[in-house]
């Protein structure tokens, strides 16, 4: 039985030596992921720092079997994700930077299907996507206008209650608080923070905000060029990059171990988008 | 937090039927949403079928064979808006999820293709029937129809059965919408397009070149038109039918494993050269 092979296993996630590329021409690649390894234990949350283009959707996307990896192998609790996805679906859900929905339906008619496709009746999700957005701070009276005339930072937060709707063991999260405003963003932190003390799940947050990785995450690793060049607790990493007697921010740390900040990494990939 | 969860312990068989009903019902919340334009539609359908009508009304002849006339163009013109329907209805909703986005949550949640499918197909059946009563009983008003003898119960049994390969032909469109929505309805509109040339929906495919009469062959519709004129112009009973029914169900027995597993190729086809991803 599936179930009780997931709640004994020892990991949430282990990645051994992913590589994926894309096709960009004829025999031109972009390498999003290059023998990338991590495992994740059950109840902890990491965190993957890194510039645009460094491979984190990618990372995602692979583990929530929507991107078949080159090579590697992904375990989700302790079942191999590649070769039995649909095993493992019902386990974990995604919520990713761009909210997608069908914008003409309603938020509650869009969750009300996503529950379903996870075999969560009406019955049961109703009061749940009652007590989720309430408790991250959504308008309960706006829950039946089409979600075309939602904020994004509203539809962000149907995009973590579809996700939230559903139990999972494992979450993804692909810059879930980027284009939110402060007091949404603490809204959907003070969630994560909330799901993080029930012990209940494992999450796996993709982010360019510093703070929030700090504050939120047990472990911290850094993406670049596709490679995790980096992967520690947050003291870890910033006593190893400790070069005076004052221990460097994280952002410091960032600096030393990529070479560059967060924005001009940033800079720099838009720069090399222009020019290819 | 989250403290009423969803349970986790459902059998498979009962979480697959859940989503059925799931994928049914999104389709019903978007035929509400437009639900303008699917009366726009609907009048602009019937209105076809009034205009095709009155070709028949013309053609001049007794009034015994006007009455046959119309009701053969009537009876095509009905059963194409409800297969193309069908056919339609699946390939629209899966270029759709391609533009919304929501392609990548249905793919990563636990529910089948085959789930995706019958909940679709179900949908599609199902308002498809409803849009033909509505239809029928304008057309009504309008014409002297020859179905003194008409075996309805028999046409609706062929119709029954075409539906089935329909649903299967519109999975294996939808690959084409999958792997690309632009270009991918451009096909699938030829495909439509194609079936209505060759099916013989408002004439007997005899008038067809030669070389395009075989096509006729392995058109769904066509069979289906031809068993459902003969039951309702002629009163045949739909055993009289075989030769219509076996290719049907040949079909609705090939068709939709066809289309699933022409879908799952192309679904795992875009995983792996990340064709499914927009943004982000
Ligand atoms: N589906 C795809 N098709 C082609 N190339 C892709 C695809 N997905 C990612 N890439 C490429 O792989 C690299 C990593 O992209 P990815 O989206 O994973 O980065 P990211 O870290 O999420 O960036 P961002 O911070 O902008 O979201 C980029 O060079 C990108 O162009
Ligand atoms: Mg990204």
């Amino acid at each position: 039985m599936t179930l009780e092979k997931i709640q004994r296993a020892k990991h949430a996630l282990e990645l051994r030596n992913i590589d994926k590329r894309f096709k960009k021409g004829r025999k031109d690649y972009a390498y999003a992921l290059k023998s990338v390894s991590l495992t994740l234990n059950r109840g902890e949350v990491v965190g993957i720092l890194g510039p645009n283009g460094s491979g984190k959707s990618t990372l995602i996307r692979v583990i929530s079997t929507l991107t078949l990896p080159d090579s590697g192998e992904v375990d989700v609790f302790g079942i191999d994700a590649v070769k039995h996805p649909k095993e493992v679906q019902r386990y974990m859900n995604r919520v990713s930077v761009e909210a997608s929905f069908f914008k003409k339906l309603s938020s509650m008619e869009n969750l009300i299907f996503g529950a379903k496709l996870y075999g969560v009746t009406d019955r049961e999700s109703k009061p749940m996507i009652r007590e989720i957005l309430d408790g991250i701070g959504f308008d309960f009276t706006r829950v039946n206008e089409p979600m075309e005339h939602l904020s994004r930072g509203m539809q962000q937060k149907i995009a973590l209650a579809r996700a939230l709707l559903t139990s999972p063991m494992l979450m993804l999260l692909d810059e879930p608080t980027t284009g939110l405003d402060p007091r949404s963003k603490k809204d959907v932190q003070e969630l994560i923070r909330a799901i993080r003390a029930d012990h209940e799940s494992s999450i796996l947050l993709c982010t360019h905000d510093m703070g929030e990785a700090e504050e939120l995450c047990d472990r911290i690793g850094i993406l670049l060029n596709g490679e995790l060049i980096a992967l520690d607790t947050a003291e870890n990493l910033k006593r190893q990059h400790q070069v005076g007697d004052r221990p460097p921010t994280l952002e410091e740390v960032f600096m030393a171990a990529t070479g560059t900040t967060l924005e001009e990494a940033e800079f720099e990939n838009k720069d090399e988008k222009k020019a290819a | 937090m989250h403290a009423a969860s969803a349970p986790l312990t459902k059998p498979g068989w009962l979480r697959e039927l859940i989503a059925v009903w799931g994928y049914a019902q999104r389709n019903y919340y978007l035929t509400k949403r437009y639900v303008l334009w699917e009366v726009v539609w609907l009048v602009y359908t019937t209105m076809n079928a009034l205009t095709i009508g009155f070709i028949g009304v013309g053609s001049g002849g007794s009034a015994e064979e006007i009455a046959r006339l119309t009701t053969f163009l009537l009876i095509g013109s009905m059963v194409w808006s409800y297969l193309s329907m069908i056919f339609d209805l699946l390939s629209e909703t899966v270029s759709w999820e391609r533009w919304e986005g929501t392609i990548e949550y249905t793919f990563m949640s636990p529910a089948s293709r085959v789930t995706q499918l019958l909940g679709m197909g179900v949908y599609a059946i199902v308002y498809g029937m409803a849009r033909v009563i509505v239809m029928l009983i304008a057309i009504s008003f309008f014409f002297d129809l020859s179905l003194g003898d008409a075996n309805y119960l028999g046409a609706a049994g062929i119709l029954a059965v075409c539906s089935v390969s329909l649903v299967g032909f519109g999975m294996v469109a939808a690959v084409m919408p999958l792997l690309s929505p632009e270009k991918g309805q451009q096909v699938t509109s030829i495909v439509t397009a194609v079936l209505l040339l060759i099916s013989g929906i408002y004439y007997s495919i005899d008038v067809l070149p030669g070389w395009m009469q075989p096509l006729a062959y392995l058109s769904p519709v066509y069979y289906a038109l031809d068993g459902i004129r003969e039951t309702l112009l002629e009163g045949q009973t739909f055993g009289s039918q075989w030769d219509n029914i076996w290719p049907l169900l040949i079909m609705g027995a090939v068709f939709p494993p066809l289309g699933l597993w022409l879908f799952q190729r192309g679904e795992h086809y875009a995983k792996r050269t990340g064709r499914l991803k927009r943004a982000g």
